[in-house]
């Protein structure tokens, strides 16, 4: 671990490992749902151990993923109050995608963007968690009216293409954006970095200064 | 039930044709209601041929037993005592079971290739060995028939024994019903018989006597004949205007494909972006700025 002062810490080791808990238990609930959302991605049952193993294993890995997105939500919560900064900085996202972040105004520890993105990501998680009770089948969906299970399966396969974009922009975010990855898997970035990215926060961890 | 067949209409999960070079004529059961004397002894010959035998359950005070459909009951009598008219009792007893839809809302919902299938001659079949036991056809089917075993967790239902259909024979129940009260044959000729039979009806004075044989679901192969065609809830709740709902349509509609469309737009749209615009990388001056 690095300790020099080119380096500021951003992410602790339980945050890290949190964060990675949620995205494994989300890649592989995304392979397995997709398999009955469509036939052209039913072949990913190969990769559970067939089309049984999928229907039996994507449920448990919805409880898996609750309980470590709920901790994440959490620990992350408080950073993702939004600001009237963020709204401004909202207003010029489109400049910022377009390459060009001069007005952008300074991001908190994360910026307006992610924070959306939290607030999107937890309204999901919670529609997947309601719905995919009702519609388990093994357990719990004979609770349920039938119209409920219709309204259910309707809405947990919305939400889980919904939440499978987010993800994919998320993803794309932290290849675009170099160097975000590493503080998520050792915890630490340069303080150019976060002075480019988040300056705010930058200028709350260092007192101003440098 | 599997057999190798060349006249499959369509199959579930299945975006490529399947095999259907041979076409059967379309068949149908029909059940005139005005005949059955609730003997249940279809519901005892569909046990006999597909060998299934249910727990025996308990008297409930009604004669339905068991008290639903189950996995291993596939069909079932159920007795309904309604008085249409004031001081009329009537006794409505209707044989349940599969209807063999000519658009099935099981197959349309089942997310596994070949789990469900429908053959040229109008039968919905399910192959077993291909369910994974999501229940998906249970919520697209409109007449609540298809059941989730407990124990294997495989879907049954009615074959209208295509087993023996295929081999030239009438289904189980057809067989038994001593009053001929189920019979069996081209849709054509049961629609034929059976406005026969509505004709009749009418003249001994049920004026709304009527063919069952829903178009919401496309028309079904499995027809009743009602005393009260005006009024099919009477008859333990068979649905008056089944079909495949706005939300499992919706579910199962254009919008997955669309859906999955745009997953891949995603991608290439952000590959083209990196492409374009380059990465987001921290600038030449706040890096000289902070140089150590
Ligand atoms: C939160 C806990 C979750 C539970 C309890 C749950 C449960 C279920 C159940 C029971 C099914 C039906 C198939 C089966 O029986 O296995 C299903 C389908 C599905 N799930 Fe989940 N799930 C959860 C989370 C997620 C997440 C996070 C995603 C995001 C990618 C997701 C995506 C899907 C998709 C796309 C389908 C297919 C929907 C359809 O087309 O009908 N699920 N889920
Ligand atoms: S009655 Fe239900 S199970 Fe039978 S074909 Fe129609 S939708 Fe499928």
């Amino acid at each position: 671990m690095k300790n020099d002062s080119q380096y500021i810490s951003r992410f602790t080791a339980a945050e890290r490992v949190n964060h990675w808990l949620v995205a494994l238990s989300f890649i592989l609930l995304a392979l397995s749902g997709l398999v009955f959302f469509h036939p052209a991605f039913y072949p990913l049952n190969q990769l559970f151990g067939g089309g049984v193993w999928t229907r039996i294993l994507h449920p448990l890995l919805g409880v898996l993923l609750m309980v470590s997105f709920g901790l994440m939500f959490v620990r992350f919560r408080e950073f993702n109050r939004i600001t009237a900064t963020d709204k401004e900085w909202l207003r010029h996202a489109r400049e910022m995608v377009a390459g060009d972040d001069r007005n952008m105004p300074e991001a908190d520890k994360f910026n307006a963007g992610q924070k959306v993105l939290f607030w999107l990501l937890v309204a999901c998680m919670v529609l997947l968690l309601l719905s995919g009770i009702v519609i388990w089948r093994a357990y719990f969906s004979f609770l349920f009216p039938l119209v409920v299970i219709r309204l259910a399966s309707v809405i947990h396969a919305a939400a889980g293409a919904g939440m499978i974009a987010l993800i994919m922009g998320h993803i794309y975010m932290s290849i675009w954006t170099k160097e975000s990855t590493d503080a998520m898997l050792y915890g630490q970035v340069r303080r150019a970095w976060a002075k480019q990215h988040h300056a705010a926060w930058f200028r709350q961890i260092t007192g101003g200064g440098k | 039930m599997a057999l190798q067949s060349l006249d499959i209409k369509r199959r579930s999960a299945t975006t490529t044709p399947p095999p259907g070079v041979r076409k059967t004529v379309e068949l149908a059961k029909l059940i005139d209601i005005s005949k059955c004397i609730g003997c249940k002894a279809c519901q005892a010959a569909c046990m006999e041929w597909n060998d299934l035998r249910d727990e025996v359950g308990t008297t409930t005070g009604v004669y339905d037993n068991p008290r639903d459909l189950n996995e291993k009951t596939w069909t079932l009598m159920r007795y309904a005592e309604v008085e249409p008219e004031r001081g009329k009792l009537e006794w409505l007893i209707r044989k349940d079971g599969c209807m063999h839809c000519a658009d099935p809302g099981c197959l349309k919902a089942c997310p596994a290739p070949g789990a469900v299938i429908q053959y040229s001659n109008g039968i919905v079949d399910f192959h077993e060995e291909n369910c994974i036991g999501c229940g998906y056809c249970v919520t697209g089917c409109p007449f609540n028939i298809p059941r989730l075993s407990r124990e294997d967790s495989k879907v049954y239902k009615c074959t209208l024994c295509s087993d023996r259909v295929a081999a030239g024979l009438e289904p189980a129940c057809v067989k038994t019903c001593p009053t001929g009260a189920i019979l069996f044959g081209t849709k054509e000729d049961m629609l034929h018989h059976a406005a026969g039979r509505v004709t009749d009806l009418k003249s001994r004075g049920f004026a709304k006597a009527g063919i069952y044989d829903p178009q919401g679901v496309g028309g079904t192969h499995v027809l009743y004949v009602l005393q009260h065609a005006d009024k099919p809830d009477l008859y333990c709740g068979l649905p008056s205007d089944p079909s495949i709902g706005p939300m499992v349509s919706l579910w199962k509609g254009a919008v997955k494909p669309l859906t999955s469309l745009a997953f891949g737009m995603i991608a290439a749209g952000a590959f083209f972006h990196y492409v374009i615009k380059g990465p987001n990388r921290v600038s030449e001056e706040i890096e000289k700025e902070l140089e150590p």
